[in-house]
């Protein structure tokens, strides 16, 4: 027998092309956190790889353990190199070739995240391409790490970069490589990050060469043409199931961490036959401070929200078709140079994803969740350790409660809604930096009342053990907690407070700033939020609260003031009667 | 003492055991198998049940038996059902709450849903003052006045075992110790962990995990072991029982409570000791063990005959444990998962599983969902008469019309090519996800064989070769019970852990020497108390590494307990490059973990034994038992089918032919050859292997 090369597409030939393309893309996932050094990477999985359309730059495929923010963005980055090679500003691609780009403008997220993008040639002709995002620990810039809180123009936030080739005909161009690790910290670690980042896209090269002289590259092009297509069938088939209407969603930003006032997304979302409106028009006009959020971003933001309420949909270009997203021109969601927008990929991505579950919850209430916590509670501390006689930043990520929902509470301490990374172990954390942690614990109280209530946020405090340091913050939340919903509570807002000389002190952004001094002996204190709640707080049944009171996940007068349970400050044991007497007279 | 060995593994639904005769096996002794329900209540039921079966088959007493070695599901069931006992925790001031935050993290990447229960509930865990930095130095003295009270306090609240978990421990566990000494004056039992002492190693949520596991099994393990200790006792046994461990050696039953944890995940290890073994007799260096079940498949790698050993598995989500184990890969992929058309049209097969109940349709069980079980069925590649088996029999053709409906009609095609599609997509979607855990990891597929073994393994082994593009495949005399077997050919084995987490230019290479030699008494100390009967004692040395500034760690095997620096870095470039090809000169490397491995081997047990020879024939006609058709990749054949028993010992030919056997159906594609290796494995050699596409 023999391959059956250039076939007819068969239905069953589509499924299994479908599953080969996803393990190409898999296996790029893995080959790059396996190898990079970052933690950001090899940890956190702060990075992503996908297969992209050779024409048009559309996503074919993207790896199932990426990370969520980057659903969609490598597609409108890999478009604008197409752009920039069409427009004759960046030359044309041949075999072994790789561009580095990491222009929020040019379809990217923030500074950080640098894009690989390769040309993937079979038997001399561009097939299509491949790219992978890493977020590098450093790009330069005002702070170390990169969210400078206050930064009021990109160039402030680190090197930009357009698409150049950093690798020539499979050779890596010591020139331009040397003009990037001149401009970033912790340079010499980089090349760790370089070659993994270049070696997933080789491995991808590899697998997807396989693949195509399996199957023939007639019947694969054919494959990725209606796999789109199939993709938009199912995306369509899920947005067919939300009752017809106009929902309307918020949320908000605490700041933009220069002017000290609240960010709006106002997000209306009309579902009308198989499709899905998304309008963001009413959002607040661009900000000084780095929150803008470039519309790659914002369009990845709404992509993730829904793959997070269906996640069983496969993601390429053809997922995204029924989702119509209206560009959000003259607002802080549709940033042009030279706005600033370190904050975006991390923080105000969740509030639009936020905004898109508070519409959404509305329509279809048994797949969506009240709000989760949805911030990364970047800590940043830079600063210089006498005894070991070196510099030093450290940075420490923080969950937060999820909303309760339909079937069961909030999950305690779960990631960022748009990431996938673990936080360090303390341990490690204290052998790395000269610091020591007075307190990991669960945040009591934080998760919002309700009948399923919210997931609890996190409670820290970590004292500076010598030296001298700055302390920077990017989180959200600060000033409102995460939204209930169906009558449930807002879980807990975000607080810090540094502690210096033994007096504490409140960042005037609550959740950003930018540079704090501190000296041996003081401490930082974060409380991360906890999510909202889900249905009113006396519906939930009496031994759950009684539950609750036991592991002093609330105190005795919350479980009355929120949940309307009367319990004996002694045994902790539940007075029915007052009970029933306290929710009988409370509720409306 | 004539000498005869028992080998008996509590599965989900039936207790294996095989009892070896004198010589185990070696000199042709006599073997029996026995295969009885399992009873979920108390295994030892079942294993009593199991032993009489096959002691009266073989005419044998259990007082003539040498040694009885037990694998049990009792500690992973437990945690799994959450039927475990209440703990306590005593932790350092102010991170009690650890073991209930974990590392940040969601059960899946996308969907905000899903939820989780520490095994340590909150009450039921007390802080006291204390504290060591990450040098172990002592910042806070232990409040010892506070460890008594905590002890009280826990007691007073109903908890029945106790976790002692310190930050910093694996660094200086002096506070550990000193907390031990002071809780045995008030604990009542000795169920007391202490954190450092089940693996030394940092990271606080990992280790104290691992504590909370053994603590939340060890009481539940230690009434089950006393109970068949009892029985067997009363039986007239008087040797020594051996439990198998995660890691895949065995420890004596009088000291395997210490360290309960050890015995989680003892199954699927297990089968690939089996599969290691059965594989090094016969010649097979480099393998990948494939375990296909109803719900789900077991993928391991063997290499230079070694399994695969990791220290990171995670038994469900937020539950890691991290002591050694065989590194054993679960696929959500089994006979019973279920094919169904999705919103695009597109055929899809699994996740989701018919399980054992309902199951597949053709159990008649009540099952109404096409499975890859019932695709087999249908293209001939089981044994129709099955059908007839069940309780409610299913007809064929209601079996077809459920392919036709569900999915031949959406996809246009026949019931038949319904079911060779579901096949198509599910050995795709296999092989991808076994490429995942094996493969993918740096391996060339060509030098390895595909070990095949469990129920359905040798259905769709063939298939999953030629995708793997792995040459050969070998399905060794008894597919299934190999856990059982695993049983008889395990070593003692004892695992220890030590965290260095240094630059390796600053690593003083004497104290490696010294820790592993602290290392090998322990171990050797242990032997000893066990006192069992072992022939030699070996240690395997690997050191876990890493370039400064990574998170993730290499494992080394390493050649010896005593190298030099230059080696260490030229092992780990070696094997980095191996893994990653990547060269990274300009980073230094550092050592974080120092492991060994005390291996007590027992008598080798001849796994040619295991084959029954008084039924083989001397030609192809005697093991030939008819003809149907079965559906291939190029449509259906006239399929011969072979009794496995009665083939002859020389017997080899090329497909297609069905091989069946009690346990399991071989399928040999047309462009595949059957031959035997004289060790008792059958061997499909691929003759295009990984050229062309699927068939079924």
């Amino acid at each position: 027998m023999t391959i059956e090369k250039d076939s007819a597409l068969d239905p069953v030939t589509l499924t299994v092309i479908q599953n080969g393309l996803q393990q190409v893309c898999n296996e790029m996932d893995l080959a790059f956190s396996r190898s990079a050094f970052s933690p950001v990477i090899s940890e956190a999985n702060d990075r992503s790889d996908g297969i992209y359309h050779r024409d048009t730059g559309d996503l074919i495929a993207q790896g199932d353990l990426g990370l969520p923010v980057f659903v969609g963005t490598m597609q409108d980055s890999t478009k604008a190199v197409l752009a920039k090679i069409a427009a004759g500003d960046t030359a044309p691609p041949e075999d072994g070739d790789i561009y580095i780009v990491n222009d929020p403008y040019l379809g990217g997220t923030h500074l950080m995240d640098v894009r690989f993008v390769m040309p993937f040639f079979h038997e001399g002709t561009l097939f299509a391409w491949l790219a992978n995002t890493g977020h590098w620990p450093d790009i330069g810039g005002a702070v170390p790490g990169g969210f400078s809180a206050n930064a009021t123009e990109v160039e402030q936030e680190g090197l930009r970069l357009p698409p150049v080739k950093l690798f020539k005909r499979g050779k890596m161009d010591p020139e331009i490589y040397a003009i990037i690790m001149s401009n970033i910290r912790i340079a010499d670690q980089r090349i760790g990050d370089v070659k993994a980042q270049a070696a997933a896209l080789t491995v991808g090269a590899r697998r997807l060469t396989a693949m195509i002289e399996r199957y023939g590259k007639t019947t694969v092009d054919e494959a990725i043409v209606e796999l789109r297509e199939r993709a938009a069938r199912r995306m369509r088939a899920k947005i067919a199931t939300i009752p017809n209407g106009v929902y309307k969603g918020e949320a908000f930003v605490d700041s933009d961490g220069v002017v000290d006032e609240p960010l709006r997304i106002a997000l209306t979302i009309t579902k009308q036959g198989e499709e899905l409106t998304f309008d963001l028009s009413g959002s607040s006009p661009p900000c000084l401070g780095p929150m803008n959020s470039v519309i790659a971003t914002t369009r990845s933001s709404i992509y993730l929200a829904m793959k997070h309420i269906f996640p069983e949909v496969p993601i390429n270009a053809g997922t995204f078709e029924p989702l119509k997203i209206e560009d959000p021109e003259g607002t802080f969601l549709y940033a042009r140079y030279p706005r600033p927008v370190s904050g975006c990929a991390a923080e105000v991505s969740q509030r639009i994803a936020e905004a898109v579950f508070s519409a959404l919850v509305q329509a279809i209430p048994d797949r969506v969740t009240a709000a989760p916590a949805g911030t990364s509670g970047n800590f940043a501390l830079g600063g210089f350790d006498p005894e070991r006689g070196r510099a030093f930043v450290m940075y420490q990520i923080s969950g937060g409660g999820y909303g309760g929902n339909a079937d069961h509470d909030g999950l305690t301490n779960g990631c960022s809604t748009i990431g996938i990374s673990k936080t360090p172990p303390i341990e490690v954390t204290e052998q790395i930096y000269p610091v020591l942690f007075d307190r990991y614990a669960l945040r009591e109280g934080s998760g919002g009342a309700g009948a399923k209530r919210g997931g609890f946020g996190v409670d820290y405090k970590v004292t500076l053990r010598r030296g001298e340091a700055r302390a920077s913050f990017v989180m959200d939340h600060g000033r409102v907690g995460p939204p209930g919903a169906k009558g449930g509570a807002e879980g807990a807002a975000n607080r810090v407070t540094v502690i210096r000389e033994g007096q504490p002190f409140t960042p005037e952004h609550l959740s950003k700033d930018q540079g704090i001094a501190i000296k041996a002996g003081d401490s930082v204190a974060v409380s991360t939020p906890g999510g909202g709640g889900f249905g009113h707080p006396f519906d939930r049944p009496v031994e759950l609260v009684e539950r609750d009171l036991r592991r002093s996940y609330y105190s005795l007068d919350q479980a009355e003031a929120l949940f309307g349970v009367v319990a004996d400050p002694e045994t902790r044991e539940v007075d029915t009667a007052a009970t029933m007497l306290q929710r009988s007279k409370k509720r409306p | 003492m004539s000498g005869k060995i028992v080998g008996v593994d509590v599965g989900g639904t039936f207790t294996d055991l095989i009892l070896l005769g004198e010589g185990g096996g070696e000199d042709g002794g006599q073997v029996s198998i026995a295969k009885v329900p399992s009873t979920t209540d108390n295994q030892a039921f079942g294993v009593m049940a199991a032993l009489e079966a096959a002691s009266e088959a073989a005419g044998a007493t259990l007082s003539e038996i040498e040694s009885i070695v037990h694998g049990t599901t009792t500690t992973t069931n437990a945690l799994l059902e959450r039927k475990i006992s209440k703990v306590g925790l005593i932790t350092t001031e102010g991170f009690r709450d650890v073991l209930e935050l974990g590392r940040r993290t969601r059960p899946q990447p996308y969907g905000m849903f899903g939820s989780f229960e520490p095994l340590i509930e909150r009450d039921l865990r007390l802080e006291v003052p204390e504290r060591m930095d990450a040098d172990g130095q002592v910042l806070t003295a232990l409040d010892e006045a506070a460890v008594v009270a905590a002890c009280e306090a826990l007691l007073a609240r109903g908890a029945e075992t106790l976790v002692i978990h310190f930050l910093h421990a694996y660094r200086n566990p002096a506070h550990e110790l000193r907390a031990r000494e002071i809780a045995q004056e008030i604990w009542p039992n000795p169920y007391i962990t202490l954190g450092h002492a089940i693996v030394s190693e940092f990271r606080e949520y990992e280790r104290g995990t691992t504590a909370a596991v053994n603590a939340a099994v060890q009481p539940i393990l230690d009434r089950y072991i006393a109970r068949l200790r009892g029985e067997l006792g009363d039986r007239g046994y008087g040797h020594d029982l051996l439990v198998m461990q995660g890691n895949g050696g065995t420890v004596s039953s009088r000291i395997v409570t210490e360290e309960a944890v050890k015995t989680v995940m003892s199954g699927p290890a297990s089968g690939v000791m089996a599969a290691a073994a059965t594989a090094r007799q016969a010649g097979i260096a480099n393998a990948i063990t494939y375990d296909m079940g109803g719900t789900s498949s077991d993928v391991a790698l063997v290499r230079d005959g070694v399994p695969q050993v990791s220290s990171e598995l995670e038994l469900e989500y937020g539950i890691p444990i991290h002591v050694p184990m065989v590194d054993v890969h679960t696929i959500g992929a089994g006979g019973g998962s279920i094919a169904r058309i999705d919103e695009a049209g597109l055929l899809q097969v699994g996740p989701e599983s018919a399980g054992a109940l309902p199951g597949p349709i053709c159990y008649g069980r009540g099952g109404a969902r096409p499975t890859i079980t019932d695709a087999n069925l249908l293209l001939g590649r089981l044994d129709p008469e099955k059908l007839l088996s069940v309780d409610r029999p299913v007809s064929f053709d209601q079996l077809r019309e459920t392919f036709e409906r569900e999915l031949g009609e959406p996809l246009g095609l026949s019931a038949d090519a319904a079911a060779a599609a579901v096949l198509r997509v599910a050995n795709t979607k296999m092989a991808g996800a076994i490429r995942m855990v094996s493969l993918a990891r740096g391996h060339d597929p060509r030098d390895f064989a595909l070990f095949a073994f469990g129920g359905a393994g040798p259905l769709h082994a063939a298939a999953l070769a030629r995708e793997l593009s792995i040459p050969r495949v070998v399905i060794p005399a008894r597919p299934g019970i190999t856990n059982a077997i695993g049983c008889v050919v395990a070593d003692a084995r004892h695992d220890y852990v030590r965290t260095l987490n240094q630059p390796l230019g600053l690593v003083d290479m004497d104290q490696v020497t010294a820790i592993f030699d602290a290392q090998i008494a322990e171990g050797h100390a242990t032997l000893e108390r066990e006192d069992i009967a072992v022939e030699k004692v070996v240690t395997l040395h690997s050191a876990d590494m890493q370039f400064q500034g990574q998170t993730h760690i290499l494992t080394i095997p390493l050649p010896g307990r005593r190298l030099s620096r230059t080696e260490l870095e030229g092992l780990f470039a070696k094997a980095y490059w191996e893994r990653f090809a990547v060269e990274l000169p300009e980073i230094r490397p550092v050592l974080v973990n120092l492991n060994t491995a005390v291996i007590g081997h027992r008598k080798t047990v001849g796994v040619e034994a295991l084959s029954d020879d008084t039924l083989r024939g001397t030609s192809l006609k005697d093991s030939f038992i008819g003809e149907r058709q079965v559906w291939f990749e190029d449509g259906w054949r006239a399929t011969p089918i072979h009794a496995r028993e009665a083939l002859p010992a020389d017997a080899a030919f090329p497909g297609p032919a069905i091989v069946r056997q009690m346990d399991t159906t071989v399928v040999i594609p047309p462009d595949a050859t059957l031959s035997q290796d004289g060790h008792g494995n059958l061997i499909l050699t691929l003759n295009r292997a990984g050229s062309e596409r699927t068939g079924g």
